[in-house]
């Protein structure tokens, strides 16, 4: 059998998800067997030109994170959809925008302002901002168009599936190459992980009726190691969660914060976990529940921390 | 033509949406902007409903259900105060004014108080203008 060809891609990502596909382990000796890697740009010497300049179609998969913040990355979404039989979304940027989509709450104008103007390290006097294009002496120069709204890579182009995780757990992962290396491939659309039940499913932790007086933030307290966090009124975003990770989190007594996305049939991840919060709080008075409701510092940056992009809103109105 | 503001309304069953009957019935006169949509509770009005109906274009939206106390299930209208309060809250967070998202209780005795709701909601709507997704800021560069 011909290998698979495989490419793997970044755009506004950190780098875990590709620190993450290696995580995989001894199983990467497998994966060597069964596909041979044509563009890799964080680990192996390749050009854009290089992936130009192969026929459409004669990539077989290519695992894409990182969300679309610029044209280049952009430009590439486009360019790997067209040479690539299967294009998936790998992780949660390039599936629903994560950490880089929280620039959603602001728009160009104020990251450049916050980056190049205001903060403490900056010696700017003259204000200058990045351009897109600048003449040298030598020529001119480019760089790419940094967007206004963080786009996840659905958005930009079509995608035939989705792998959860800020950065996808290692079983996950070889899932999704597995179902590649197999041929086993699901419906299009599909979301690669072991559970499509919310995070809870596979907390050990025991849970009871839950009533909370007060939220806290982690550094707040020391939870108990054997109850339901959300109970002891931290925010554990479980119940809004995919599962499939194993629930690492909570059993290393730390909440959720909800990276592997929607479970199924939800559309809007952060109003799905609103609704779970509100429900748990214990009180029927106007001013106890503003109180109550006052301990969570920012609502929209925990409920959209992965999910801003992909959201229904989308973005921030600025004014 | 001018813009007039579009505004859903969530009316749940057993008191609002009846007291909104009974503003019809008496004939009482109420501005035409409020869209109506039955729910069997208030309790029903999930929150992704209210960012759907902004998603898709209305400039505001109006959630009424029975008195405190009165809910025929009877806690589903506490419920959407606790949800309400914290939607409300993100909402700010995200640029919605406050006045576009509106939660009060309606009697179906109350056709008056219906009609004054609408009427106040839909200017103050009027005042802040269309909600529009700022469409410049979806387009790059």
């Amino acid at each position: 059998m011909a290998k698979l060809k495989l490419a793997l891609y970044w755009a506004a990502s950190c780098g875990g998800c590709d620190i993450a596909t290696l995580a995989i382990g001894e199983k990467i000796l497998k994966l060597a067997e069964a596909a041979d890697i044509v563009f890799w740009p964080v680990a192996m010497d390749f050009k854009y030109s290089d992936v130009e300049k192969i026929p459409d179609k004669s990539i077989d998969a290519c695992l894409f994170n990182g969300a679309i913040q610029n044209s280049e990355g952009e430009h590439i979404a486009q360019l790997l959809r067209a040479k690539s039989k299967i294009l998936i979304a790998y992780g949660s940027c390039s599936y629903e925008g994560c950490i880089p989509g929280l620039a959603n709450f602001f728009n160009r104008q104020m990251i450049f302002d916050r980056v190049y103007i205001e903060t403490q390290s900056t010696d700017n006097p003259e204000k200058v901002y990045p351009q897109s294009k600048v003449l040298v002496p030598e020529g001119e120069l480019e760089i790419p168009d940094f967007y206004d709204t963080v786009k996840t890579l659905a958005q930009t182009v079509d995608v035939d599936y989705f792998v959860p995780g800020c950065p996808p757990e290692e079983k996950t992962t070889w899932l999704a190459l597995e179902t590649l290396i197999e041929g086993k491939l699901p419906p299009k659309g599909a979301v690669i992980s072991h559970s499509v039940k919310a995070v809870c499913d596979e907390c050990p932790r025991i849970k009871k009726e839950k009533k909370v007086k007060k939220f806290y933030r982690p550094y707040e307290i020391i939870p108990d190691p054997e109850i339901c966090l959300l109970e002891q009124g931290l925010l554990c975003y479980g119940p809004a969660t995919r599962g499939g990770c194993g629930a690492p989190c909570p059993q290393a007594n730390m909440p959720c914060t909800g990276c592997y996305g929607p479970v199924e049939g939800v559309v809007d991840q952060g109003a799905h976990f609103l609704t779970a919060l509100a429900s748990v709080i214990d009180s029927d008075d106007p001013t106890e529940i503003q109180r109550i409701i006052n301990d969570i510092v920012d609502p929209a940056g925990t409920f959209y921390r992965y999910s801003l992009p992909d959201s229904l809103l989308r973005r921030a109105r600025i004014k | 033509m001018s813009w007039e503001p579009k505004i859903v309304g969530f009316l749940c069953n057993w008191c609002s949406y009846r007291g909104a009957d009974l503003a019809g019935t008496a004939r009482m006169k109420c501005s035409p902007n409020v869209r109506t949509i039955r729910v069997m509770c208030s309790g029903r009005v999930e929150p992704t409903f209210i960012l759907k109906a902004f998603q898709l274009g209305a400039d505001g939206v109006l959630v009424l259900g029975c008195h405190p106390g009165d809910c025929h299930y009877t806690e589903g209208n506490y419920k959407t105060l606790r949800r309400m309060s914290l939607l409300k809250k993100m909402l700010a967070q995200l640029g919605v004014e406050e006045e576009r998202v509106r939660l009060d209780w309606v009697s179906a005795s109350e056709g008056d108080h219906f009609v004054s709701i609408v009427n106040d909601m839909t200017e103050k709507v009027r005042a802040l203008g269309p909600f529009r997704q700022n469409s410049e800021e979806e387009k790059h560069g």
